[in-house]
């Protein structure tokens, strides 16, 4: 499976285009890592637990769409985008999305 | 008197620990973009670098969470009084993106160019609500591998274009 964030997968042809394909998740903050947030925000500097949940849950995102787009028929996804959203108080969406495409 | 203390405590413990860690990740930082300086990289649609021959196309992606330290946050109370620049937020943001998009650069060993680069911030919890000043950024382009057009064919083509 090809993903790209540009228009076409570079040095291939597109032959087939399935529309939009789109995987989330929600992530909620956890209490063992929030005292460790707490604790963190006195003295400043990276939260690795976060920085941990950040990229679990972003691969988690790129699969599920990974798995709509093969079941559609597709071998690659391009043009794919980030955003997210809050949704309630201490509760995130990291929401990707992209084309489903087949190339040759 | 003892609330007044432990905050003292906190204000010092900010100061020094958070001062001393902003130096260091910012000397790891200047470092590591030395690094990966030669490897060219745009937010452009298009091939920066024409190609000869492209083996693979892939999504890059590099994230990280940094969080703000005590003595900074007090700073940038303060300065919402009078408002103007908020010099603390700034150096966040700034260290926070240039660690991102060096992760992801560190994703791609052997690549040789990554375009369409785009820079997100995301949160978890909002800033502003419960006083966690912690920025999370996510940067994210096309790594490109392969083979690129040498240097002597790049100039025949551009003269025989030219004649």
């Amino acid at each position: 499976m090809f993903i790209t964030n540009t228009e076409t997968v570079p040095g291939k042809n597109i032959i087939d285009c399935f529309g939009v394909v789109s995987g989330s998740t929600v992530r909620a903050k956890h209490v063992g890592r929030d005292i460790m947030a707490g604790i963190k925000n006195v003295f400043g500097g990276e939260l690795r637990g976060y920085t941990e949940l950040l990229n679990e849950s972003r691969d988690e995102a790129i699969n599920r769409m990974k798995a709509q787009a093969t079941e559609m028929g597709a071998n690659a996804i391009v043009n794919v985008r980030f955003s997210t959203s809050s949704v309630a108080a201490g509760a995130a969406e990291i929401y990707v999305y992209g084309t489903a495409v087949r190339v040759e | 008197m003892i609330p007044f203390i432990g905050f003292l405590t906190l204000l010092l413990l900010g100061y020094v620990f958070g001062r001393w860690a902003e130096q260091r990740h910012f000397h790891s930082i200047a470092a590591r973009e030395q690094q990966w300086v030669s490897l060219p990289n745009s937010n452009n649609r298009e091939l920066l670098i024409p190609m000869q021959q492209i083996d693979k196309a892939e999504l890059v992606c590099g994230s990280v969470v940094i969080s703000i330290d005590y003595f900074k946050r007090l700073l940038a109370m303060l300065r919402s009084i009078v408002g103007g620049p908020v010099a603390s937020y700034e150096t966040l943001l700034d260290r926070a993106r240039r660690e991102a998009l060096l992760r992801m650069k560190e994703q791609c060993t052997g690549a040789v160019q990554i375009i369409n680069i785009r820079v997100e911030t995301s949160s978890i919890h909002n800033a502003a609500g419960n006083g966690i000043g912690s920025v999370e950024l996510l940067a994210y382009g096309t790594a490109i591998y392969g083979k690129a057009v040498d240097e002597v064919q790049q100039l025949s083509a551009l003269t025989s274009a030219a004649n």
